[in-house]
């Protein structure tokens, strides 16, 4: 039996870490803002050349695209990086390995905590100050937003359940800094960060769907700005939940691998 | 751990002027390649880097056709002089980056006893040569662009190009130093910088006609990228200006890195004046 209590005291000690970072939090919505704006310039013109829509994107729905992906910037890691990466080259992950903690969960669920409290200062003034602005077109049922608000969870949960492997590698790799970096590489792009995947040609797509960055940042969104609905929406959410449990499980057998592997010097 | 390891090498040829900063430079760059896989992935990530932003640019383009006025080809050229100028300036002073951790760990003291000026220290004291594979897609498509666009050629042109060249890694470098500057006032401020730095590069590879009028603003003349590759690409096609943006501000290029480069070291002033140092 697992016990649930201590997991969901990380969380919240997560989400209360991040509260002291106040003035971090307003640069992070400044550059939301400014990445924002240059988007809605090129997406808008993108969509305005097309005559109005582009592959079923009008300007509100496009709006909404962006404003909501600007908002979730600091809450799906799209940059590779994590702490436990440093923990595991310094040999500090051996004291994790001694708490009785199962360290896997321990780092994804303390850094759930942390993003979901980023959606705070960075997401909701993003999505609002972009609905003043420029207008956006939402669903006006409520199933988006329940369906939608359980993918945006398990989006973030992905992106860190995914980074925690390429921090892990480092059980093996000395410097993981090219692994990381070609994370972030593919990432953004292939999570439809500046261009929405519906964009991409029919190859290209299909590279995308076979990752699983589009499960972290452009599944939610179309099912949460009912781009997606019905099944379909129900489909999209079964990827996520399948992409969830394939890189928990890898990351769990490269934990338990990794673990044999390590070895600590000094005392 | 790489980053601190100039701090050890200490140079010890004669004191000629530069032969300090020749010293720590050539032992950077010994030093990356000495880890080659490493070296080679960072290569091949970096070079990744720029066909990824190319392909983004490209999608909308393949969408559409034409987008504020300029065809996929003609948007090569903006994207390739405003890629080139910023990784080379990235190339020789991005690890300005690193200016908050060095804050943060106090090591920013150490640099302040040496006997030579503090930014000509930092700036010296790393180079990216990563970067290469990067700026090799801004040059590629740069001379891509040059062969398929139509260029009525003249001793102008080639002068406004190479102009072009040399103001935007200038602009691009003072922007950073900007960035940079900023650190001493704001910790953890850095995401506050890169909405200007890295927005800046993702704005100078977009036609700026398709920007609203707080943003020509912005990256007009508060932070000119613009002027990097934008404007200068339209005078050598001969294309028209939109509002706000009149060819012949293509010849004004020096004073945007003039003007940039005056923030930049106002700022840098500013805020090496505040730094109160990190104690121990």
């Amino acid at each position: 039996m697992v016990a649930i209590h201590p997991y969901i005291r990380l969380l919240k000690a997560g989400f209360r870490q991040q509260s002291a970072y106040r003035l971090a939090a307003f640069g992070g919505l400044v550059a939301n803002l400014t990445f924002g704006f240059l988007k809605v310039a090129m997406l808008f013109a993108t969509v305005r050349a097309g005559g109005g829509t582009v592959q079923g994107y009008d300007i509100g729905s496009m709006s909404a695209y962006i404003w909501i992906s600007q908002g979730l910037l600091g809450s799906i890691n799209l940059s590779g990086r994590i702490d436990l990466a440093d923990r595991i080259r310094t040999g500090d992950v051996a004291v994790d390995f001694l708490r009785p903690l199962d360290v896997q969960l321990a780092t994804i669920v303390t850094e759930v905590g942390r993003a979901l409290f980023a959606l705070i200062p960075r997401g909701l003034p993003s999505v609002a100050i972009g609905a003043l602005t420029v207008g956006m077109t939402m669903p006006t049922t409520p199933g988006p937003y329940l369906l939608g608000a359980v993918s945006l969870v398990t989006g973030i949960t992905i992106s860190f359940a995914t980074v925690y492997l390429v921090a892990i590698a480092g059980f093996w790799l000395i410097e993981t800094r090219g692994l990381q970096i070609l994370y972030m590489v593919l990432s953004g792009f292939f999570a439809g960060l500046f261009v929405p995947i519906s964009l991409f040609p029919t190859w290209l797509l299909i590279v995308a769907e076979a990752t699983p960055f589009p499960s972290m940042m452009m599944y939610p969104i179309d099912i949460l700005t009912g781009r997606v609905t019905g099944w379909a929406s129900a489909g999209l959410f079964l990827v996520q939940l399948g992409w969830l449990a394939a890189m928990l499980l890898v990351g769990r057998l490269l934990t338990l691998a990794g673990r044999r592997k390590l070895e600590v010097q000094g005392g | 751990m790489n980053r601190d390891r100039h701090h050890a090498t200490q140079p010890d040829q004669a004191p000629g002027h530069l032969a300090a900063y020749r010293a720590v430079l050539s032992s950077r760059m010994r030093a990356q390649r000495s880890y080659r896989s490493n070296f080679v992935i960072d290569l091949i990530s970096s070079g990744l880097v720029g066909l990824i932003e190319l392909a983004e640019v490209w999608l909308l383009f393949h969408q559409v056709g034409l987008l504020g006025g300029l065809t996929f080809e003609q948007v090569l050229l903006v994207f390739g002089i405003g890629d080139l100028c910023f990784s080379l300036a990235d190339l020789f002073v991005g690890h300005l980056d690193n200016i908050p951790t060095y804050i943060r760990k106090g090591t920013l003291d150490v640099f302040y006893l040496r006997p030579q000026p503090l930014l000509l220290q930092l700036m010296t004291s790393d180079i990216s040569l990563r970067r290469l594979t990067r700026a090799a897609i801004g040059l590629a498509s740069i001379v891509i662009a040059l062969s398929i666009n139509p260029i009525h050629w003249s001793p102008a042109k080639v002068a406004l190009l190479a102009l072009t060249i040399v103001c935007g890694l200038v602009t691009y470098a003072s922007l950073y130093v900007w960035a940079a500057g900023v650190q001493f006032f704001m910790v953890n401020g850095a995401e506050f910088t890169n909405a200007f730095v890295y927005g800046g590069r993702y704005a100078s590879t977009q036609p700026a006609a398709v920007w609203s009028a707080p943003l020509k603003v912005l990256f007009g003349f508060v932070f000119p990228v613009a002027l990097v590759a934008y404007v200068p690409t339209l005078r050598l096609l001969d294309l028209p200006g939109p509002a706000g943006f009149p060819t012949w501000l293509a010849w004004c290029t020096p004073l945007a890195a003039l003007w940039m480069a005056a923030f930049g070291l106002t700022m840098w002033r500013f805020g090496v004046r505040h730094y109160q140092g990190g104690g121990g």
